[in-house]
């Protein structure tokens, strides 16, 4: 029995992880209506971003995401307002394409100047430690604040969305580009905004993720996909349907694993169809059919 | 003091033009209307002036600075906000944060939340209820709060009658009076004849994409009007 609880506890702290990975989509979607395909990999570029600081400079890895976070925050800015404002429009299709591209071109630069190889950032005895809540039944301390990380994230969110000028500005310019600008909301600084922030997020998704596995250049399409499951299983347009999806998501992906190692990530894809089939816009959706 | 000026002002969408050289200018505390019928350039002109459509720098003056093809935002952080046809209010914003929006762009003068309710009473009783989910007529009353939020110095009006019932019609009309004892002038783009010959201080009729007629109301024939609107 408490190797089952053991399971469940594990799989809704990976939905911390998950969760953090999937808000940045969540938002960049929200606000943009634009699907970035090279999420994963920008996650993933964060976290070797990481590694190249923390490695020579023998930093801790939490403290390089004072650094990267924001970095990234400016570089999603400027992404949004140099390239992908001139992709949206009525057509879906060239955001996606140019993300796509981004995704490969991220994909083999990091492949060129990090290798094949796997890597992680080692954050010492942290990355084992766990607290016993019975005798049979531990958490790691690591996943515990994660997804405390991921709470906060989504609670600063809610906090900027509902009672900020910006939040307004951002729902209004997502239910009509063209009504809001003639509010006086400039679009392009809106939507560089929304990426700056999405893209820090999505850094720590990538840090958190390079401390608790192994990353390889190669694995930005898979975090894109558990993403992907994540907001769609919570519904397009609620930040908190996201958090349920990742646990969802996560508890999934544990049990499977506990029956037989190699079913983890079917199991999580098999409670995502089946969310689907029950449900189809999701269980908290908000966004509405315009 | 001429407030608005507008010297042959085209439009195109695509190879279709839309508009062939408008003229038409708005004096400070005046309120101009446009008539036309479906398709005769009135929306066009409105979105050319808001800079949703593109159009030559000198083409349009206001206040005497070039404003034709800037960037809506700064269009209305000088001082005109439009209030759209359809109304257009944000679906997944309550009514005050509809009106909050309008004041994005932080421009100083008479209007607020308080002066709105004041206004406007059954907008403050259901300040928290969704935009969409108000009568059609009370809509309307969110979308002229929202662009006066920006304390405009002209405020157009793009079919505000369109749809509702003449009583709500007129409600919202009798709220033009105080609109403009606040210094604002304003600008209605309407189908519905009588309402425009009664509100406004100057006439413009639009017939495909030119003025057809111009004039004070109480000078203007009904066969000339009749004449201007349907080129017949």
């Amino acid at each position: 029995m408490g190797e089952w609880i053991n399971t469940i506890l594990q799989g809704l702290l990976l939905g911390g992880l998950y969760s953090l990975f999937a808000t940045g989509l969540a938002l960049s979607f929200g606000v943009m209506r634009m699907i970035n395909i090279a999420h994963g990999d920008f996650a993933i570029l964060a976290a070797f971003a990481a590694i190249a600081v923390v490695e020579p400079l023998g930093l801790s890895p939490f403290l390089v995401l004072l650094v990267i976070v924001p970095l990234m925050g400016v570089f999603g800015y400027l992404l949004q307002r140099l390239i992908l404002n001139r992709t949206l429009g009525q057509d879906i299709l060239p955001p996606l394409l140019v993300t796509f591209g981004f995704s490969i071109v991220i994909q083999n630069l990091l492949l060129v100047t990090f290798s094949a190889d796997t890597r992680s950032l080692n954050v010492g005895e942290l990355g084992t430690a766990s607290l016993a809540l019975s005798g049979e039944v531990a958490v790691g301390v690591l996943p515990l604040i994660i997804m405390a990380v991921a709470v906060g994230v989504l609670l600063g969110l809610q906090w900027l969305f509902s009672a900020t000028p910006l939040g307004r500005a951002f729902r209004a310019a997502s239910d009509d580009r063209e009504a809001a600008q003639l509010m006086g909301i400039d679009n392009r600084h809106i939507y560089g905004l929304a990426m700056a922030l999405a893209m820090s997020i999505v850094a720590i998704a990538g840090v958190f993720l390079a401390i608790r596995a192994n990353i390889a250049p190669s694995e930005g399409p898979a975090r894109l996909l558990y993403a992907f499951e994540a907001v769609i299983i919570g519904g397009l347009g609620s930040f908190w349907g996201t958090l349920v999806g990742a646990i969802i998501l996560g508890v999934a992906q544990t049990i499977g694993g506990k029956f037989d190692p190699g079913w983890g990530i079917l199991a999580g894809h098999l409670a995502f169809l089946a969310v689907l089939v029950v449900r189809p816009n999701g269980l908290f959706a908000r966004t509405r059919d315009r | 003091m001429t407030l608005l000026e507008a010297r042959g002002v085209t439009a195109f969408y695509g190879d279709f033009q839309a508009l062939y050289g408008i003229d038409l200018k708005v004096e400070e505390g005046e309120t101009v209307a446009v008539i036309g019928s479906n398709g005769a350039g009135k929306s066009s002109f409105l979105r050319t002036l808001t800079g949703l459509q593109s159009s030559a720098p000198e083409s349009i003056r206001f206040h005497g600075e070039p404003i034709g093809g800037l960037p809506a935002h700064r269009i209305v952080a000088l001082g005109l906000a439009m209030v759209p046809e359809g109304r257009r209010l944000f679906p997944s914003l309550t009514v005050e944060e509809n009106l909050l929006v309008g004041a994005y762009s932080k421009r100083p003068g008479p209007w607020n939340l308080e002066r709105l309710y004041a206004m406007f009473p059954i907008l403050g009783e259901r300040r928290n209820n969704p935009g969409t989910a108000l009568s059609g007529g009370q809509q309307q009353m969110v979308a002229i709060g929202r662009a006066l939020m920006s304390n405009p110095r002209l405020l157009l009006c793009d079919e505000i009658s369109l749809g509702l019932a003449p009583v709500i019609i007129k409600d919202i009309y009798d709220a033009l009076p105080g609109i403009k004892a606040e210094g604002t002038s304003v600008l209605v783009v309407e189908q519905d004849v009588g309402q425009a010959m009664k509100v406004a201080d100057r006439l413009y009729c639009f017939q495909e994409g030119r003025v057809s007629l111009e004039g004070r109301p109480g000078e203007l024939g009904r066969e000339q009007i009749s004449l201007a609107y349907f080129g017949v």
